[in-house]
């Protein structure tokens, strides 16, 4: 089966593309067609894992060649585009995690959605998504995640935006594909200076090159960031979660789905997958780390205060995420210094168990809302006794994530505890974020399922969902408590199996275990305290820390630090530049057509005036000096008579003069000249009148 | 003289245009189909080129269907030499294709209809002739010729400020001309037998003195800048797709854009290598400012169709960068796979901004909204297109930027490219915003309530970019073969 791995996402395709161009009207058809091909996906999924383990098992602790499929898609010397099929443990691992969740939310949503508007188009995009997802942890090398990385973010906003005549909807889909496209520049970065350094985007080729020494420790620092901000991207950590509470504008199957337990996890799978190069460089290991926990604890404290459900789970989703980041992290700076760490196992187990639980509890959540049509959870109560399949899921979930003893979230949150243990900071949030979730969690358990019911209309109409939608609820409950057996202290197979190249043997650390769930069970306590026995009012706590009420009731104010910060300046700059364009560039060519044509009307004037006018002028100049010198000839001897005394005179002079001075002297003789035939010209008309006067 | 594959594929649709021009004015049905079939054998003609350069010539960098040197003007040493190779193929299939396409765009234009598909041949014929002509003097008429049919095109059957866009269009690639005339006159003077062919230029070109080969090198680019378009000489662009017909702007953005890229690849880049070296930095820059500066613009657009115009100002300073980064065998093909990509994705965004302006009568985004719920299929292709063009995975814009930067990152300013990485962010925001303002949220009833879906005829005309993106972004090894040996040849040159 392993063989035909890449089988499994092309189904997915197949499915996608059949409902979107051929079913899309036929509701039952497309969605049993995607159903069909989902739960293929699980069952090749299951046995790719068995074949797996069984390799491992095989191979009685010796190294096993992963299965490989490489293709190139370039025919360049060196850097080619690549695609191709990987199954190690890791994917195999992957695999389930998807295809469980994937097949789980498909049948769950055959009741969720029914009755949509668009409900063919529902399963077509929850198909595309898991083609995506199965190429994203099929992907042997880091040109192909990053297709599938996309490829995801697309369905993502696909399905945030699923209701998009909602304003909201639409606002969150694009809030989340913008938002991870900033993560993704980082993810490019690091891409190109794998590719630059390395010649290749294959993983086994890249982390060879990496432990080779090929790259230059500050280039792989930068490329190990890189990677990661994809990683903060995708999988919601500080500084980029803003996008992740505002996604459950999905429909919840959607949230389930992508937004708590598969999609989201994938950054988690990018550290795990490209731990080497993180081992590679300390420093961003622990960047990795620090990312994590302040992502965490800063999650946990805001979703203590939230009043919509969904928004709790997101909140924790990031939190949860942000612990299995900080795991992974601290595996790769404790191995960078030479230290045993458990954290790799401890994050990939987590991202299981996680998977199972955080999965169950927004489906759970989602017949909560589908019965109640609301997300507040003030208005909810008592609804244990009307929705008991819901209600008790939603409770053994809620355990698991507290870490209740012997649930899977126990054993997974165990390990990352003991991770922690070396980093006395670390270690000290690290059970201050547990206690934070067991609190929120059960308030949320108490606020919905138990007390006086607070809204007595929404809780007459309330009622279990259908078994579509409970089948996969209980399905994933089980899981949520022995998914995590696989882990038990002491056992070592599933360390080994999914462990980093070398066998990690787990060790039962009693203090360890005593201390973790204590502090699980401790947070439950108080939140039964609070909520549920009503010994401490919560409204005094609130009215006591204020500020910090506040901070936790408003996100930290991200939202509206970027508001601020990032997105107005952009808008802006982009209107400035349009009016620079039009003003100043597109000014400056209209400038040079404008300057073009002046100069062009300069011309015609200089034409008209100056040229033209000479041509006339001259023209002008000589009628005008023959209609001058014809009154030179009056036909009168007397005037003749004058004129040659005249002439004799002035020539006598000339001669007596000096020779400089002629051409004065000439125009002088001109003047006369001119004078006297105005003279001759007034005799000659005063005759002319007179004559014709006398003839009148 | 026998006529080769490349001068039938200039001289069919000339012949259409006269075929068009006799036919009675009144027949439109006639008129549409005499001009849709001249572009469908010069469409069918081009795509058999690039099939048959793919099987047999694409393992050799050498020109292929070479026709001539015949003597044309023998005092002046021109000469009729045409010949293609891996740049010029695929870009001659662009061409046809679009032009089909744009042909069919056109069926609803009504006033003037001969002049429209006369003036609309006589385009393909000269976009066809500048990508096969290997003289000086051929390619320069070919460029100057373009201009005509362009300009009417725009200035009769275009928008409200239709003359004032095709003058501005006009004079700004006649402006560069003369740069280009200029240059070519120095060429030609510094040759020893005068000549004009460019392959033997290319040649010579390094022998040139450095003074001579800047400024050459730095005429040429205005000319060819200005055609890109270039930050700054851009300004041209934005208001000649705006006035000009639907049709029109897809030719515009998809072929003749391409011509500037396409003629720095030909001639100023492997003649001038000393001179190229020398600017490579600046043309970066320029490039990396057209990325950004053209995606800021297009967020602050309110026009639809301005919005894609000044994408195509970002997206073609992916190809500066490419162009800057000439060393690169990735960066050399992303160039490549740029041109066609931006062809494919911004043709089609023309296109269906035309089916909705056509249909709506405004193309301000502020005026639409929800029309997801009314337009379907309208919507997905729009959003298909967007997604590509903002560079998503599994299509050709991803491709070709993703190779640019592979390319880039090698051999330039690390920190430079790095920025020009910025452009896909903020590609994914303007596309974002347009598609959230005009297909997502409430659909207004009362004013779009009439709004049709688009028609088979209009799916038509987009169908084959859908095909040939996802084919370019999903498999592009064939692609890649293609154009690969003549890429190494002209890197080899550039390296001189």
């Amino acid at each position: 089966m392993t063989e035909f791995a890449y089988l499994i996402p092309l189904l997915q395709l197949l499915s996608f593309v059949m409902i979107i161009f051929f079913l899309r009207w036929k509701e039952k058809v497309s969605s049993g067609l995607a159903v069909t091909m989902s739960v293929a996906a699980w069952v090749m999924s299951v046995w790719v894992l068995i074949e797996t383990i069984c390799k491992y098992i095989g191979a009685h602790g010796a190294h096993v060649e992963p299965f490989e499929i490489t293709y190139y898609l370039t025919v360049f010397p060196k850097i080619n585009l690549e695609i191709g099929i990987l199954v190690d443990a890791l994917t195999a691992m992957m695999l389930l995690v998807v295809s469980t969740i994937g097949a789980c939310v498909q049948i769950y949503s055959l009741g969720y959605m029914r009755g949509d508007k668009y409900f063919s188009r529902f399963f077509a995009y929850l198909s595309l998504f898991l083609f995506s997802m199965f190429g994203l942890v099929l992907a042997n090398n880091f040109f192909m995640i990053f297709i599938f990385w996309e490829l995801v973010g697309l369905t993502s906003y696909l399905l945030i935006g699923f209701y998009f005549e909602k304003k909201s909807a639409s606002d969150a889909g694009k809030k989340a594909f913008i938002t991870n496209r900033i993560g993704d520049l980082g993810f490019i970065i690091g891409l190109l200076l794998i590719g630059t350094y390395a010649g290749t985007f294959n993983y086994r080729e890249v982390f060879d090159a990496v432990s080779g020494g090929v790259f230059p420790p500050e280039v792989l620092v930068v490329a190990a960031i890189g990677l990661f901000c994809g990683a903060i991207g995708k999988s919601a950590q500080f500084p980029l979660h803003v996008w992740l509470p505002d996604a459950m504008e999905g429909p919840t199957p959607v949230s389930a789905l992508i937004h708590a337990a598969t999609m989201v996890v994938a950054g988690v799978y990018l550290v795990a997958r490209g731990m080497d190069i993180f081992v590679g460089s300390a420093d961003a290991a622990f960047v990795v780390a620090a990312i994590g926990l302040i992502t965490s604890f800063m999650a946990a404290t805001i979703a203590l205060t939230q009043n919509d459900i969904k928004r709790v789970l997101a909140y924790s989703t990031v939190s949860q995420l942000g612990y299995m980041i900080m795991a992974l992290g601290l595996y790769g700076y404790d191995t960078a210094n030479g230290i045993h760490s458990p954290g790799y196992y401890a994050g990939t187990f987590h991202l299981m168990t996680h998977a199972f639980f955080k999965g169950l509890l927004f489906l759970a959540a989602g017949s909560v809302i589908h019965a109640v049509h609301t997300n507040d959870i003030r208005e909810m109560g008592g609804l244990l006794k009307k929705m008991p399949k819901t209600g008790w899921t939603f409770l053994v979930a809620s355990a698991s994530i507290s870490g209740v003893p012997l649930t899977a979230g126990f054993f997974s949150k165990d390990e990352i505890v003991a991770a922690a243990a070396h980093h006395p900071v670390f270690y000290f949030f690290t059970l201050l974020i547990a206690f934070m979730t067991a609190f929120y969690m059960w308030r949320l358990c108490f606020m919905t399922f138990f007390g006086k019911p607070r809204d007595a209309e929404k809780f007459d109409h309330a009622h279990e969902s259908p078994a579509t939608m409970t089948g996969p609820l209980v399905f994933l409950g089980v899981l949520a408590v022995i998914g995590g057996w696989v882990g038990i202290p002491g056992m070592t197979g599933f360390s080994e199996f999914v462990f980093h190249g070398e066998p990690y043997h787990t060790h039962v650390d009693w203090v360890n275990i005593l201390i973790a769930s204590s502090v699980g069970l401790g947070g439950i306590y108080l939140a039964w305290l609070m909520y549920l026995k009503k010994a401490i009012s919560a409204d005094k706590i609130a009215q006591t820390f204020r500020p910090l009420y506040l901070m936790s009731l408003n996100k930290w104010w991200f939202d509206e630090l970027y508001d601020i910060v990032f997105i107005r300046p952009i808008l802006t700059l982009g209107r400035f530049l349009w009016t620079f364009d039009a003003r100043v560039i597109d000014g400056l060519v209209n400038g040079v057509a404008w300057f073009t044509l002046f100069w062009a009307e300069m011309k015609q004037l200089f034409d008209t005036y100056v040229i033209d006018g000479a041509v006339n002028g001259s023209g002008w100049l000589v009628s005008n000096l023959g209609q001058a010198l014809r009154y030179l000839q009056t036909g009168r001897v007397q005037f003749y008579t004058l004129f040659i005394v005249l002439m004799i005179i002035v020539l006598a002079t000339f001669r007596m003069l000096p020779t400089g001075t002629w051409l004065l002297w000439t125009l002088t003789f001109l003047c006369a000249a001119l004078l006297l035939g105005l003279i001759g010209r007034r005799t000659v008309t005063n005759t002319a009148h007179t004559e014709s006067e006398k003839q009148a | 003289m026998d006529i080769g594959i490349l001068s039938w594929l200039i001289i069919v649709p000339l012949l259409g245009m006269i075929v068009v021009m006799f036919l009675p004015k009144n027949n439109k049905w006639a008129i549409r189909w005499t001009a849709t079939g001249f572009a469908t054998i010069t469409c069918i003609q081009s795509f058999w080129l690039l099939w048959d350069y793919y099987v047999n010539y694409s393992g050799s960098a050498a020109m292929a269907y070479v026709e001539g040197p015949f003597e044309w003007i023998p005092t002046l040493n021109v000469q009729y030499l045409l010949g293609v190779d891996g740049i010029a193929v695929p870009l001659l299939a662009l061409t046809g294709l679009l032009s089909l396409i744009s042909i069919v765009a056109s069926f609803n234009i009504q006033i003037r209809l001969k002049e429209y598909f006369a003036f609309f041949l006589l385009l393909e014929a000269a976009m066809m002739g500048v990508f096969v002509a290997l003289d000086f003097f051929l390619f320069y008429v070919f460029w100057e010729i373009m201009l005509v049919p362009m300009y009417f095109l725009i200035g009769i059957w275009g928008g409200p400020r239709k003359e004032y866009a095709a003058i501005k269009f006009f004079l700004y690639t006649l402006f560069g001309s003369i740069f280009m005339l200029v240059s070519i006159l120095l060429l030609y003077f510094n040759s020893e037998p005068h000549t004009l062919n460019i392959l033997e230029h290319i040649q010579n070109g390094s022998n040139l003195p450095y003074v001579l080969q800047m400024v050459c090198f730095i005429f040429f680019f205005i000319a060819f800048a200005i055609k890109v378009p270039v930050w700054p000489f851009h300004t041209w662009l934005p208001d000649a797709h705006v006035e000009a017909p639907t049709a029109v702007s897809v030719i515009l953005a998809a072929v003749l854009l391409k011509m500037g890229v396409y003629a720095m690849l030909r001639i100023s880049w492997p003649m001038f290598p000393e001179a190229l070296r020398a600017c490579s930095t600046y043309i970066l820059l320029l490039g990396l400012i057209g990325i950004i500066y053209g995606a800021l613009v297009s967020m602050a657009q309110k026009d639809l169709k301005k919005l894609v115009a000044y994408s195509s100002v970002s997206h073609m300073g992916f190809c500066m960068v490419a162009l800057a980064a000439w060393s690169s065998e990735q960066a050399m093909a992303g160039v490549m796979f740029q041109m066609i990509s931006h062809g494919l994705l911004t043709g089609a965004l023309f296109i269906l901004v035309g089916v909705l302006y056509d249909r709506a009568h405004t193309r301000e985004i502020a005026a639409f909204g929800g029309l997801g719920s009314k337009v379907p299929v309208y919507t997905a292709l729009m959003v298909f297109f967007a997604m590509g063009s903002l560079g998503l995975p599994g299509m050709s814009g991803f491709v070709s930027e993703f190779l640019i930067f592979v390319g880039a990152f090698g051999v330039l300013n690390q920190y430079l490219v790095g920025i020009g990485v910025l452009g896909i962010l903020l590609g994914a925001a303007y596309l974002l915003r347009m598609v959230q303002h005009v297909f997502l949220g409430p659909f207004n009833e009362t004013k779009w309530g009439g709004l049709t879906e688009i028609n088979v005829r209009e799916i038509l005309t987009v169908a084959p970019l859908v095909v040939l993106t996802l084919f370019l972004g999903m498999y592009p090894k064939p692609f890649n073969i293609l154009i690969s040996e003549t890429m190494q040849n002209l890197i080899t040159l550039m390296a001189r």
